[in-house]
């Protein structure tokens, strides 16, 4: 019985296209916390002309669909502009296109979860730290942005879940992820629900755990007050 | 009573002893005009002790000493150098200008042990192991040894305080601002706090202390300014403010709290 339902299944390589799936996550995730971070320091800061590069940034880059944006990497940056990455097979290069439009669109969610974050932590904790003398990227670096960070574990969480979610958009420009085998299979295959399931449940089995385990670090990092 | 009760008057403004000098400051909050023209010097290893009603403007003033609070208009100097405008000479001074808070604000995710040593290996560049001795041996001079390992938060108010007066005192500065330093803690714990500062008091620390401690600003205290509505209204020995204001306002206050 069991060899006769997923006899199908013979042929495609699941796991490869998930790890794929996994490499943009992973990636992508590592790039917009960095970014993301950057980008929320900026908008915190006493410079008016950060601030409002910031502001920019996160409003113009959130209100774009993640297509646009990744269609744009290969088609604008690479096709037009001659952009590569430092990669020249094919595979490389839209990977590499996917993953910088992922953390272009991403950072501006961790950039306003953080923000979020900062606006927890008390008016007090910065002025005591300036009154000892700290400098601007002291007082944001060592006290305001790691209580921020305790303090948004959950909705990082969220951003984190939605961007695996969202590396599906990187089929567009041809990236072997999961979505594009999932494609692949429905094209030749007469198992539509079956095959849509498996691939349901491909990305709970991603997502489901890593909304658990940041629930808990949630939970261990919070700051008493 | 402390042991530097020798009373130091008011001295003249510009003379060398002076550490902090405010001329001619002034301060809006919007239409509210704060800090009306504020005279001030304080000498080194005075204690001053500013009273007065609430919004009278002595919180505003004891934070536009480091600059927490911009002034609109007047000088401000700290040991013969004028505040600089926000930025890295800004840090540098306020590392000299000790800060203590109503709220406390220990630096709620760090340990007790962490909040002493920061300041001394972020501003002052001091090697880890040195910043910890030093840091543990203040800790054990306003008696909280014990809690070293602990969060903030797992502490009374008062140890909270006292490790904040630390974290204050590990960058060895030439002043410290006390604002309000008592007013948040239950009213048993208010007296250890205050130990704490008459020991510094006795100790020859240049203090400005912003307090409701009457009782502190008798024992301690070099001198008494009162303000309201934003000026100075008297500034004059602890003993002869509580014993013979010349102000009717000062009057009037001080018939409000004392009789009780």
């Amino acid at each position: 019985m069991r060899e006769i339902v997923f006899d199908f299944l013979e042929g495609y390589d699941l796991l490869g296209a998930f790890w794929v799936t996994v490499q943009l996550t992973v990636y992508s995730a590592v790039g917009s916390l960095i970014w993301g971070t950057l980008l929320a320091a900026m908008r915190a800061s006493p410079v008016p002309l950060m601030r409002g590069f910031g502001a920019g940034y996160v409003n113009v880059v959130r209100n774009i669909p993640l297509t646009v944006i990744i269609v744009f990497t290969s088609l604008g940056l690479f096709q037009t502009l001659g952009v590569s990455l430092g990669a020249d097979d094919f595979k490389t290069i839209n990977f590499r296109l996917a993953v910088l439009g992922m953390i272009a669109y991403t950072s501006a969610f961790v950039c306003e979860a953080l923000r979020s974050g900062i606006n927890t932590v008390p008016v007090g904790q910065s002025e005591a730290a300036r009154a000892i003398g700290l400098s601007f990227p002291q007082v944001l670096s060592l006290i305001v942005l790691p209580q921020a960070f305790r303090s948004v574990v959950g909705p990082l969480a969220n951003v984190l879940i939605a961007l695996t979610k969202n590396t599906t958009v990187a089929a567009a420009i041809g990236v072997a992820e999961a979505a594009t085998l999932m494609r692949e299979m429905i094209e030749n295959e007469a198992q539509l629900i079956l095959i849509s399931a498996i691939f349901a449940l491909g990305f709970i089995c991603l997502t489901l755990p890593t909304g658990l385990l940041l629930g808990w670090v949630s939970k261990k990092v919070a700051v008493r007050r | 009573m402390s042991g530097v009760a020798v009373t130091k008057g008011n001295p003249t403004p510009g003379t060398n002893d002076a550490l902090v000098v405010l001329k001619g400051v002034n301060k809006h909050f919007g239409a509210l005009h704060v800090l009306q023209d504020i005279n001030l010097t304080i000498s080194r290893g005075e204690v001053v002790v500013v009273i007065g009603p609430s919004g009278s403007g002595k919180s505003t003033l004891c934070r536009a000493i480091n600059r927490l609070e911009a002034i609109d208009s007047g000088e401000i100097a700290i040991d013969g150098r004028p505040l600089p405008a926000e930025g890295r000479e800004l840090a540098a001074l306020r590392a000299d200008v000790g800060m203590v808070f109503q709220s406390f604000n220990l630096f709620a995710h760090m340990t007790v042990l962490r909040n002493v040593m920061l300041g001394q290996i972020k501003v002052r560049k001091k090697d880890k192991k040195e910043a910890e001795e030093r840091a543990r041996s203040l800790l054990e001079r306003v008696g909280v040894t014990t809690q070293a390992d602990k969060y903030p938060a797992q502490l009374s108010g008062g140890q909270q305080q006292r490790v904040a007066i630390a974290r204050a005192l590990a960058m060895e500065p030439k002043v410290m601002l006390f604002d309000e330093p008592t007013s948040a803690l239950d009213p048993e714990m208010i007296n250890e706090v205050l130990e704490v500062m008459q020991q510094l008091a006795r100790d020859g620390m240049t203090m400005v202390v912003v307090t409701h401690e009457m009782g502190f600003a008798r024992s301690a205290a070099n001198r008494v300014v009162f303000m309201a509505d934003g000026r100075i209204v008297e500034e004059t020995t602890p003993d002869q403010f509580f014993t013979n204001p010349r102000s009717d306002r000062a009057k009037d206050f001080l018939s409000k709290i004392l009789h009780h």
